[in-house]
């Protein structure tokens, strides 16, 4: 075998490969980064310098926004964890093996509808004239029509249930590699349920605990059409701000300096999540 | 396990209710096509199919709706386009990164991994920016005005492509790390030539993840919304279309009917991923 043949297949290969990452994904960026640095001064004349980013800390909306938005995906992450936990829990060690793959892919059905046919269903569930609002003012248990979207708590559920998936997916495969020994050796040795679960469970689900919270808060942060459908016109999500900048306001300046904002800082946060927990982006993100 | 039935009861409800709670919405969008009323909301009206199949307003039907069909028609065009590309550059990169050894792997591994974590907003914005300066340029110092580089389908082809070569890639590669290199060494003892073996051997093993894999960014395309809003131009897809609607228009069970054709369509189309799936096995 001829060793240019070998390198003729090589390179090849290794194009498609530098085209999309390298046209795609990081001369993008770079382009981003580029528009955020410069002003524009008039028609075509621009200067280049921080200018962006010191508008956008000393404007409280802005910032606030950022703030917002990072705050309610952390409540987001950390719900879906409470909620997926026990789930993933009862699937991986409680359900029969026949049941197992069943309910498994009964999680999984929501994930194959798209994000704005669920929130689409949220609001005929939720809103004044919705199905819940009817239905308690037919049973007699409120007087009138309430509305129960745009507002936090709404949001927050809407987003808990857009991301749930992400997180029970990662957690079921980590305890399904679990003996059950350990746990049988945990209660023979004396531990209650409280111990056994916060000394051998907790600590075995870890990096499916730390793959699934990483992926929920990406998906979190990033989200568009949950936070504004089921929010409304004060929802005030950062990616909100990205778009009416960029398209609405035709400020691409300011709406790059948004973006890469929002990039540095889900970059940031991940980067401290795997640090925190010593895994790796390759071993939490690529599994499944 | 030492649970008292107490325990194991509620144990029980609660997945109930957890099932219950993943259903509701999609019930709702679902169930409401087939009411006979203006509004997707209660009281029921009794049954129809209007929201499909009527020619006339107020109660315009799916498949009567101009806009709506042209919606489904570019999310078709679009997603094949995009699961086609993306399958060829993932497989490309399956055999790249299982079968090859080069300078940096370990960083060009990262790099494959890292579109699954840039919010799609952000695609979104960076190549719609990339592209309008690139295409600035050509027309500032040519006079020519490239219509592609412009909000429309090619860039939301090229949007929707950054991210979902990451997914189909992880899919292949999955697949042709379970090959067994014996195979291929058999045919290349038996006289067969590197391509022919790649042709009649290890490609053919591939096919079911190569299928899956353009299943699932077909699907993932025809829901994409974030990275898509950015990059639409004037043919629109059936999301934005529906978004737009929403919006706009307010909500008439029209949606709902959309919700359905969608649900139904992908729900078909992830069985039978499945099932390709499992055939070798049997």
């Amino acid at each position: 075998m001829g060793r240019d043949a070998g390198k003729l297949s090589l390179t090849l290969l290794m194009t498609p490969f530098l085209l999309w990452i390298g046209l795609l994904i990081i001369l993008p960026q770079i382009g981003i980064g580029y528009v955020s640095l410069r002003e524009k001064v008039s028609y075509d004349e621009f200067h280049y310098g921080l200018k962006n980013y010191v508008d956008f800390i000393s404007e409280p909306v802005y910032r606030n926004t950022l703030f917002r938005t990072a705050w309610m995906s952390i409540v987001v992450t950390a719900l879906a964890l409470v909620v997926g936990f026990p789930v993933a829990y009862y699937i991986a060690k409680i359900a029969r093996q026949k049941s197992r793959a069943a309910l498994f892919l009964m999680c999984l059905i929501p994930l194959w509808v798209s994000d704005l046919v669920r929130a689409y269903g949220w609001i005929v569930l939720l809103r004044e004239t919705g199905v819940v609002s009817r239905t308690l003012v037919a049973l007699g248990i409120i007087g009138q029509p309430v509305e129960m979207l745009y507002n936090d708590a709404t949001v927050v559920m809407g987003l808990v249930y857009t991301v749930v998936l992400f997180m029970i997916v990662p957690l079921t495969s980590t305890l399904q590699g679990m003996d059950d020994a350990l746990l049988e050796a945990g209660y023979n040795l004396g531990g209650s349920r409280l111990t056994v679960f916060r000394r051998i469970i907790v600590p075995y689900a870890m990096p499916g605990i730390v793959s699934g919270c990483i992926i929920t808060f990406m998906l979190t942060a990033g989200s568009y059409l949950t936070p504004v459908l089921l929010g409304g016109k004060n929802s005030s999500w950062f990616t909100e701000q990205i778009y009416n900048q960029f398209i609405t306001r035709y400020n691409w300046e300011a709406g790059a300096t948004f973006g890469v904002t929002l990039l540095v800082f889900t970059s940031f946060v991940v980067w401290l999540g795997l640090k925190l927990t010593g895994q790796s982006l390759a071993t939490t993100v690529a599994k499944d | 396990m030492q649970s008292s039935t107490g325990l194991r009861l509620v144990y029980r409800a609660y997945m109930v209710v957890f099932f219950l709670f993943l259903v509701a919405p999609l019930v709702a969008a679902g169930v409401f096509a087939f009411n006979d009323s203006l509004f997707p909301s209660l009281p029921w009206n009794g049954f129809t199919l209007d929201w499909f199949f009527s020619p006339v307003e107020p109660k315009l039907g799916l498949f009567h709706d101009e806009r709506l069909l042209r919606g489904l028609e570019n999310s078709l065009y679009i997603g094949v386009i995009v699961a086609a590309l993306s399958v060829a550059a993932g497989t490309c990169n399956a055999f790249l990164f299982e079968r090859r050894a080069f300078p940096l792997k370990g960083l060009a591994y990262i790099l494959l991994i890292i579109p699954l974590v840039i919010p799609g907003v952000i695609l979104g914005i960076s190549i719609l920016v990339l592209a309008s300066m690139i295409a600035n340029w050509i027309d500032l110092n040519f006079g020519l005005f490239i219509t592609w580089l412009r909000p429309g389908i090619p860039l939301i082809v090229l949007g929707q492509f950054s991210f979902l070569t990451t997914i189909t890639s992880l899919v292949i590669a999955a697949r042709l790390q379970k090959f067994d290199m014996a195979l291929e060494e058999a045919a290349l003892n038996l006289g067969a030539g590197k391509l022919r073996v790649l042709a009649t051997v290890t490609l053919p093993f591939l096919y079911p993840a190569m299928f899956s894999a353009f299943v699932v960014a077909f699907l993932v395309s025809f829901e994409n919304f974030n990275t898509t809003l950015m990059l639409v131009g004037s043919d629109a897809p059936l999301t934005i279309t529906m978004y737009d609607r929403m919006v706009k228009a307010g909500s008439t069970p029209v949606l709902n009917a959309v919700s359905v054709v969608l649900m139904l369509g992908s729900g078909l189309l992830a069985l039978a991923s499945v099932l390709v799936q499992r055939e070798p096995k049997a």
